[in-house]
């Protein structure tokens, strides 16, 4: 936590109310996210228990799993969650763009630009909480590898139709909120996290109750005080008022009012499958019916203000005006949307439980570069952000005193104008040292070449002023002109490149065997997922 | 300090001490048993003194953390505590068999399963040393040892602590390995970071508690790897990884050597302090805690059960650490929130400090940014 964001801790603590960490949105938000709160049976592995989901915060759909230990129920349940979740991605995958990427001609390996598709907006889901993100690929990693009746007619427990292909979907999703800067999986933690300090921890603030209770407070209550009552308060059953976002249920609610009902459920299932003749079996039927709604009612209570939160959430960060490079980063997210969605179009087998060595390399190198893009792209997006950097000594605000018209000495000499440039900020300039400021969106280069006496500095500008002997009109900063510099470069250099996955070398274990095929989970009767 | 941990058998408590701390107690409550995981908690805020002296007295902070009105949301699904259960039982099934197939011994028949019933911990614990001493005499000639829910004994900054690890197997050798049985999946050959983290620590103080026992048995090593247990994939079957814990164990070590002796917090008492929930008043229950220091921080949520009437304390106080101990760090010598923000506003502190000078450039930038972005709007 850099020394800016902990003042903002403080001044909010001191108010009682939020601060803010960030004058512009810093994720994108789609119009029409698709939220889903999932809750889970405690003890057991990707045992789900309900969810919430849906694209109308009035509307949500609601399911449940009445008893989370009936295969048959929780298939039942994913194939829902699969009816509610694949529309909505599919919605996105017909409406594209043409767009061009560089790809290597295989024959002559020489760089042509290929005509592709680019889906024109991409699916958004939006979970509760980082427990959120990481249910959600564990949900992928359950079914992906499940096989339906069609796939395998000899599969012991078929999965409904779809299933597979959403447990591909979410682990992509998964997969995709693991890179920095990505929106296509957003926990509302994250976001306002982000944009707002609280006067708790960063610990604290993952309990989204808590968290909106400090940048929402209701009027005439402090933060503190309304965060303490969304953690603690319950009602005189002894059931929170604020349940936690899930996963993870309340132990209360679970052994006070969960447990019975599904005890309830149990008894009312045996009761009908011993029922003798057909009166008795509507009646029972009756009361099957009865202790299931009893238990959609109960998970309806627990999830209801997560949902409600999670939208509040939305709206909030919505206020806020995007920043400039946020489409930029949402357009590699349609990318990466549109290339899972040629993988499964092409009939790809599901994403393997491991990575090979390159795939792996890969997304390593991926997500690094998305760290160091994030932070500069933030940074210039946002003054808050830079002030952070500016501090550290990374970037300084400088005014223009003057400028020295100077050229290089080569044959075709080119414009490398010297400014003088004065700051109050300390940035850790040295020999040699470059420093670029936002020219139009892109970046323009200077070089550090030494302090005056008066403790300004003197830049030599490098580059952007076009090909001429003058340099373009508006490329060279003018006396008096206010600016940003950052000893950070604004774009990412590409590293190099890793070889294809079946040059990898036998350091790496060598090429991937194409032969083998990721065999389904083993299944026996007592599984439970 | 570290001779406390260190050495020889358990020493007896000194009575005084064992009758001091029951006062404080309640003479009427039994002690609340000191189990591993309490014990690593500790061992990860060795500087609280509350907890030491609290812990060390068998004080069951749930309920005190109630009477003086901030609960602890702690508290066990029923639903996960079946689970537990009944994966254990099946990883222990057919005498141990499963359990040395997840150490690499195929098809033994002949697992000693000693019986380890006593009276009380201290008797249970005396039964586990001498069981541990048999299997390590059998052990020399090939035979392995299943000991289930033996019961350890470790000093804990001067007050005795009893653990009962799921499982402690002896193999050929006199090798005593701890076995950890957790119901949290292992998907695709890995767990939750958190979770393996915190079963390791856990781990790290049974062995520390075996490796005093194996220095009194002849034979005997304690290994510093653990075996932990669990559900593989999203199946029942049990699957086994053997976790290294030997940085565990040192931090733990070590934390524990430095807990303030349970004596010296309590000699430290005013007169007539007690902590006993039954008697006390809740005004009463207040001032004792108060008068032993507490070090709060953000991770005891997750932790203690007093946790949050210490952050309530911690707040009133306008302590920083309860913002997280890392903005403690970047602070220098101001403790306080107000203190920070006086220096940050230019209104008390030595600009010659480079915290407070610091502080002073990120709340200029801070306003001058806001400033900025509120006129573009």
């Amino acid at each position: 936590m850099s020394l800016i964001s902990t003042l903002a801790r403080l001044e909010a603590v001191e108010s009682g109310r939020a601060r803010p960490l960030a004058t512009v949105r810093h994720r994108h938000v789609a119009e029409r996210p698709l939220v889903l709160v999932p809750l889970t049976t405690a003890g057991e592995a990707g045992a789900p228990l309900g969810a919430l989901v849906g694209t109308d915060p009035e509307e949500p759909t609601l399911l449940v799993v009445p008893q989370p230990r009936d295969r048959d129920l929780r298939f039942a349940f994913l194939a829902d969650l699969a009816e509610a979740v694949l529309p909505y991605v599919d919605g996105f995958a017909d409406d594209v763009e043409a767009a061009e990427r560089g790809e290597t001609d295989p024959e002559t390996g020489k760089k042509v630009k290929v005509e592709v598709e680019l889906c024109a907006d991409a699916p958004q889901l939006i979970v509760p909480s980082r427990a959120g993100v990481e249910y959600v690929r564990l949900l992928g990693r359950s079914t992906r590898f499940r096989r339906t009746a069609e796939q395998d007619p000899e599969t012991p427990f078929p999965a409904p139709p779809r299933v597979p292909l959403l447990g591909r979907w979410l682990t992509h999703y998964g997969e995709r909120a693991r890179v920095p800067g990505s929106s296509l999986l957003l926990a509302a933690t994250d976001l306002l996290n982000r944009h707002w300090a609280t006067g708790q921890s960063s610990l604290e603030d993952q309990h989204l109750g808590a968290l909106l209770a400090w940048i929402d407070a209701p009027e005439g209550s402090s933060g503190a005080e309304a965060a303490l009552r969304a953690e603690l308060a319950r009602d005189r059953d002894g059931q929170l008022l604020c349940p936690p976002a899930g996963p993870a249920t309340d132990p209360a609610f679970d052994n006070r009012l969960l447990a019975p009902a599904v005890e309830r459920y149990d008894r009312a299932r045996q009761a009908l499958a011993a029922a003798e003749d057909g009166q008795a079996a509507d009646e029972r039927l009756g009361d099957l019916h009865r202790a299931e709604r009893e238990i959609r009612r109960l998970i309806l209570a627990q999830l209801r203000p997560t949902w409600h939160a999670v939208w509040r959430a939305i709206e909030l960060v919505r206020e806020l005006p995007p920043g400039a490079r946020v489409a930029d980063r949402w357009t590699r997210d349609r990318w990466s949307f549109t290339g899972h969605r040629d993988r499964v179009r092409a009939g790809e087998p599901p994403q393997p439980r491991r990575d090979d060595a390159v795939t792996a390399a890969n997304k390593l190198a991926a997500r690094e570069s998305a760290q160091t893009q994030l932070e500069a792209q933030e940074a210039l997006d946002d003054p808050l952000v830079m002030a952070g950097r500016r501090l550290t000594g990374e970037a300084f605000v400088a005014e223009v005193v003057e400028v020295t018209m100077a050229w290089s000495e080569s044959k075709r000499p080119a414009p490398r104008p010297l400014l003088t440039v004065r700051t109050d900020d300390r940035p850790h300039l040295g020999e040699g040292v470059k420093a670029y400021r936002s020219l139009e969106g892109k970046p323009q280069t200077a070089r550090f070449v030494r302090y005056e006496e008066d403790g300004s500095l003197v830049l030599r500008v490098l580059d952007r002023m076009g090909r001429g002997k003058e340099p373009a009109e508006g490329s060279v900063p003018e006396k008096g002109d206010r600016l940003v510099w950052t000893l950070f470069e604004h774009d990412q250099r590409v590293g190099p490149k890793l070889p294809d996955p079946e040059e990898t070398p036998w350091t790496h274990g060598g090429p991937p065997r194409v032969d083998a095929v990721e065999a389904p989970d083993a299944v026996t009767p007592e599984d439970l997922l | 300090m570290s001779e406390s941990l260190g050495s020889g058998p358990v020493p007896r408590p000194q009575t005084t001490l064992r009758h001091r701390l029951a006062e404080l107690r309640g003479p009427a409550s039994a002690p609340h048993p000191l189990d591993a995981r309490a014990l690593a908690a500790l061992a990860a805020n060795p500087g609280c003194r509350r907890r030491a002296l609290l812990d060390g007295a068998g004080v069951d902070k749930a309920a005190l953390a109630s009477a003086l009105g901030a609960p602890s949301g702690f508290g066990q699904s029923q639903f996960a505590f079946m689970r537990g259960h009944a994966f254990e039982a099946k990883v222990k099934a057919d005498g141990g068999a499963e359990l040395l197939r997840l150490l690499g011994v195929d098809d033994r028949e002949d697992v000693r399963v000693p019986d380890l019933t006593a009276a009380g911990p201290q008797g249970r614990a005396a039964r586990t040393a001498l069981a541990l001493r048999e299997a390590t005499e059998a052990g020399a000639e090939g035979a392995w040892t299943l000991l289930d829910h033996p019961m350890l004994a470790l000093e804990v900054a001067g007050s005795p602590a009893y653990l009962e690890p799921d499982a402690v197997v002896v193999g050929p050798g006199g090798r005593w390995t701890v076995v950890e049985i957790k119901s949290f999946p292992m998907i695709d050959g890995s767990a939750d970071a958190a979770k393996v983290g915190a079963a390791a620590r856990q781990a790290a103080v049974y062995v520390l508690a075996l490796e005093r026992t194996a220095r009194v048995t002849e034979g005997a090593s304690v290994a510093h790897s653990v075996l932990l247990v669990c559900p593989k994939d999203f199946t029942n079957q049990p699957t086994g990884s053997v976790v290294d814990v030997r940085k565990q164990l040192s931090v733990t070590r070590r934390q524990l050597a430095r807990l303030t002796r349970v004596e010296d917090i309590a000699a430290a008492l005013p007169e007539g302090v007690s902590f006993d929930v039954a008697a006390c008043s809740a005004e009463e229950l207040t001032a004792a805690v108060e008068a032993v220091p507490h070090a709060y921080a953000p991770e005891c949520l997750a932790a203690c059960e007093l946790a949050f009437h210490c952050r309530d304390r911690a707040r009133a106080a306008g302590a920083v650490e309860a913002l997280g101990r890392s903005v403690r760090g970047e602070l220098g010598g101001l403790t306080t929130v107000g203190a920070v923000l006086a220096a940050a506003r230019g209104e008390a502190g030595d600009p010659d400090d480079p915290a407070v000078a610091a502080l002073r450039r990120a709340a200029a930038l801070r306003a001058e940014s806001l400033e900025e972005a509120a006129a573009c709007r």
